[in-house]
């Protein structure tokens, strides 16, 4: 069963192709990295599955249902999202940053729900729950941001640059910790990243975007043995992990 | 807008009074006042109530007052009724233009010219006594002969009238070195310290003899004849005979020799207006020693903070008139400019049009809208409320609407993402990010609109500015300070408790 697919979606900003045509399938409990140059239009291709993003052409469908044809807002909370700056409300306290999406739900439970998102990334409720977010460092932000997401138990993530702004240290801790949870939970994810690395661990597929189209679509592996174009090659060498 | 239209409410109930007392209103000058001053103890010793609105901006305000009723009575000078109202030229006799104001207020308005005082008030141009006599002169056609030489401070009335330094050039060939606006507060001194040396006066104030300086005189009967009489609007002359006929005592009893007197008590010896009014009035004979006012104290004695301690009530009243203004159309200009600036936020395309609109309106000069207010709202508390209110407007849309659109956009693309709706995101997200920006907003048009409060004393309004504008009128540094000090201390005051507020909102 599919849990997201992009059917021939194109979208141009102005005179700039963003996407040209692009198809993608995500089956459930899959993540999928997008990786790419600025521009690539990876981003651009994420947002169409929560329609922060309405494409001029094609279809996108998520768990089997047309976006165009759902409320934008109950989308949106059925959707994790962690953006790549947090995006966390500075003038609320981080159990109630991470309660936002149940709470918008009108989920009665909301902060419990928070408190046990908030555990389910390493951040101790209790000390963390009440504090400010300006007070946390960079890599704790993000955290809250992921529990977040993670919150109202949504079947699908998307999340955009989530630890790219992050030192290296910081970035493997949040890793391995993504990889805990998505073991425990089983959600699906789509992970835009610049970072060849990071696709390669996180990632059960990867697709490569150029210039709004899809280079190559497949397993870590296939893209090592078998790069599709010589772009892919070029991209993988030069990430040294080529070999 | 409903604390504007219960404003507007408490002046009609007020209006609707079965036996209203006689408004007296002045121009914003020491002569104005004072023979305001004195149409008002004569009507109480004649057992009418009065209602003193001194200080009224200038001719168009005081007169539009009249014409709409807001004022009953006014000293006026029957060479500026035909000059600057009624826009003709002035013949040369007093009588003829006595004659043809008279007639032309009845008909047009139905006002009425009571018989003048008894004394002129025209134009004087005037020069240091030793100026006068190291060039010899003792004319305007002397003065126009060595005119390039000197420097002109004139009040900015008289530069642009026609009946000023306009008809002056072409009736005398008149020209100067230099022309300086200068404010009646301050040419005389500008005179005596040598800055310039020729400034346009009025042949009856005191201060021409408390400098010794010398007045050229008219010898082409240039400046035309300026009676000052009672000038009275349509309801009191239709209405109250028993108060025209009071007025009507003082025609012909006031000439220039005694004007002049009490015009130096008054600018020169710093004597309360109230005091020299009764004076004149007792000696006139129109006033008994046992029905006299009790005049407030000489205003030369003591220091400032004794003179202050001593109107301590009359300056409390005043700012609590001033409070009540600015609450009033800040808090009507919060409930419109706020939504409008939110409104605004979501309709970007019109948005720097609207606000523009809004900062126009703020250029206007206070002094000028508040004139156009007159024949709309006449004057009073209801027309400086409107001005305020649309004074205070810029601020708090510029300040809402791009606080609002500005607000940390990390935290709004998140609402937006996460499934907040675009209300949510403004009540959750925008609106308390963007409070610091609005409340500095807020903030602004507080203290601006404290500061332009003090200007609705032109249009009898009320406040501090009263005593700013009789200070102004009678160089009496002391009273206006008596206004400003207060109103400064207001607008810090306000300011902090608006500070206060932001801060226990912000928590």
């Amino acid at each position: 069963m599919l849990a997201l697919q992009a059917i021939d979606v194109s979208r141009r900003f102005g005179a700039v192709t963003a996407l040209e045509r692009v198809s993608l399938e995500v089956v459930r409990g899959e993540c999928v990295a997008l990786i790419g140059e600025s521009g690539s239009g990876k981003t651009t291709l994420l947002r169409c599955f929560n329609r922060l993003t309405i494409p001029d052409a094609g279809r996108v469908l998520v768990e089997g249902a047309d976006v165009s044809a759902v409320n934008p807002f109950e989308l949106r909370r059925s959707i994790g999202y962690v953006p790549q700056d947090g995006g966390l409300l500075p003038h609320w306290r981080v159990r109630r940053n991470v309660a936002l999406v149940p709470w918008l739900r009108g989920a009665r439970d909301d902060r419990e729900r928070a408190d046990r998102a908030l555990a389910l990334v390493g951040m101790d409720p209790s000390e963390y729950g009440e504090r400010w977010p300006r007070e946390l460092s960079g890599g704790q932000r993000q955290r809250v941001a992921v529990a977040r997401a993670l919150a109202p138990r949504p079947d699908v993530v998307l999340l955009d640059e989530p630890f790219g702004a992050l030192d290296a240290i910081t970035r493997a801790d949040l890793q391995s910790t993504f990889l805990a949870v998505r073991r425990e939970l089983g959600f699906t994810a789509m992970l835009v990243t610049h970072d060849i690395a990071e696709a390669f661990l996180l990632a059960d597929r990867i697709a490569v975007l150029r210039a709004g189209r899809v280079e190559q679509v497949g397993p870590a592996d296939e893209l090592r043995e078998a790069p599709a174009t010589p772009y892919v090659a070029e991209l993988l060498r030069r990430a040294r992990v080529a070999s | 807008m409903s604390a504007l239209a219960l404003a507007l409410l408490l002046v009609q109930v007020q209006g609707a009074a079965a036996t209203a007392p006689v408004i007296v209103g002045s121009k914003p000058f020491g002569e104005s006042y004072l023979l305001a001053e004195i149409f008002a103890q004569l009507l109480e010793a004649r057992g009418i109530a009065v209602d003193r609105r001194p200080g009224l901006g200038a001719t168009e305000i005081a007169f539009g007052a009249l014409r709409s009723g807001a004022a009953d009575v006014y000293p006026e000078y029957t060479g500026t009724g035909l000059l600057a109202i009624l826009g003709r030229r002035p013949p040369a006799d007093p009588r003829a233009v006595y004659g043809e104001v008279s007639r032309e207020f009845r008909a047009r308005w139905g006002m009425r010219w009571l018989p003048p005082l008894g004394f002129e008030n025209t134009y004087a141009i005037a020069v240091r006594r030793q100026t006068a006599e190291s060039l010899g002169l003792a004319t305007l056609s002397d003065l126009a002969r060595v005119g390039p030489r000197l420097r002109a401070g004139l009040t900015p009335d008289f530069i642009g009238r026609a009946d000023g330094l306009p008809g002056l050039r072409s009736a005398y060939g008149l020209r100067f070195a230099e022309v300086r606006a200068l404010l009646p507060a301050v040419k005389y001194q500008a005179l005596a310290a040598g800055e310039v040396d020729v400034i346009d006066g009025y042949s009856t104030d005191g201060f021409i003899a408390r400098y010794d300086l010398a007045v050229l005189r008219d010898d082409r009967s240039f400046f035309p004849p300026y009676q000052a009489a009672a000038l009275v609007g349509r309801r009191l002359s239709e209405e109250r005979p028993d108060a025209v006929a009071a007025l009507t005592e003082l025609s012909g009893r006031l000439d220039e020799a005694t004007m002049r007197r009490l015009n130096q008590r008054l600018e020169v010896d710093g004597a309360a207006v109230a005091a020299v009014a009764g004076d004149a009035l007792r000696g006139l004979g129109l006033l008994d020693s046992v029905s006299a006012r009790v005049g407030d104290q000489e205003r030369a004695r003591g220091g400032l903070w004794a003179y202050l301690w001593n109107r301590r009530g009359y300056l409390a009243a005043l700012t609590g008139r001033h409070v009540l203004l600015v609450l009033v159309s800040l808090g009507a200009a919060v409930m419109v400019a706020l939504p409008l600036g939110l409104l605004l936020e979501r309709r970007r395309g019109s948005a720097e049009t609207v606000i523009r609109m809004a900062g126009v309106l703020q250029t206007l000069p206070s002094i000028a809208l508040l004139a156009f207010m007159i024949p709309l709202l006449g004057i009073g508390v209801v027309p400086a409320l409107v001005a305020l209110f649309l004074y205070s407007i810029y601020p708090i849309l510029r300040n809402t609407y791009s606080g609002v659109r500005d607000a940390a956009p990390d935290a709004v693309a998140a609402g937006w993402a996460l499934g907040m709706t675009p209300g949510q995101v403004l009540r959750w997200v925008r609106l308390p990010l963007a409070a610091p920006v609005i409340m500095a907003g807020i903030r602004t048009a507080a203290v601006i609109n404290v500061g332009t409060a003090t200007l609705a004393a032109f249009i009898g309004a009320g406040g501090l500015g009263d005593p700013i504008a009789a200070g102004l009128a009678l160089s009496d540094s002391r009273m206006i300070l008596s206004g400003a000090l207060p109103a400064a201390l207001l607008a810090l005051a306000v300011d902090g408790v608006l500070g206060w507020i932001e801060r226990a909102v912000g928590r």
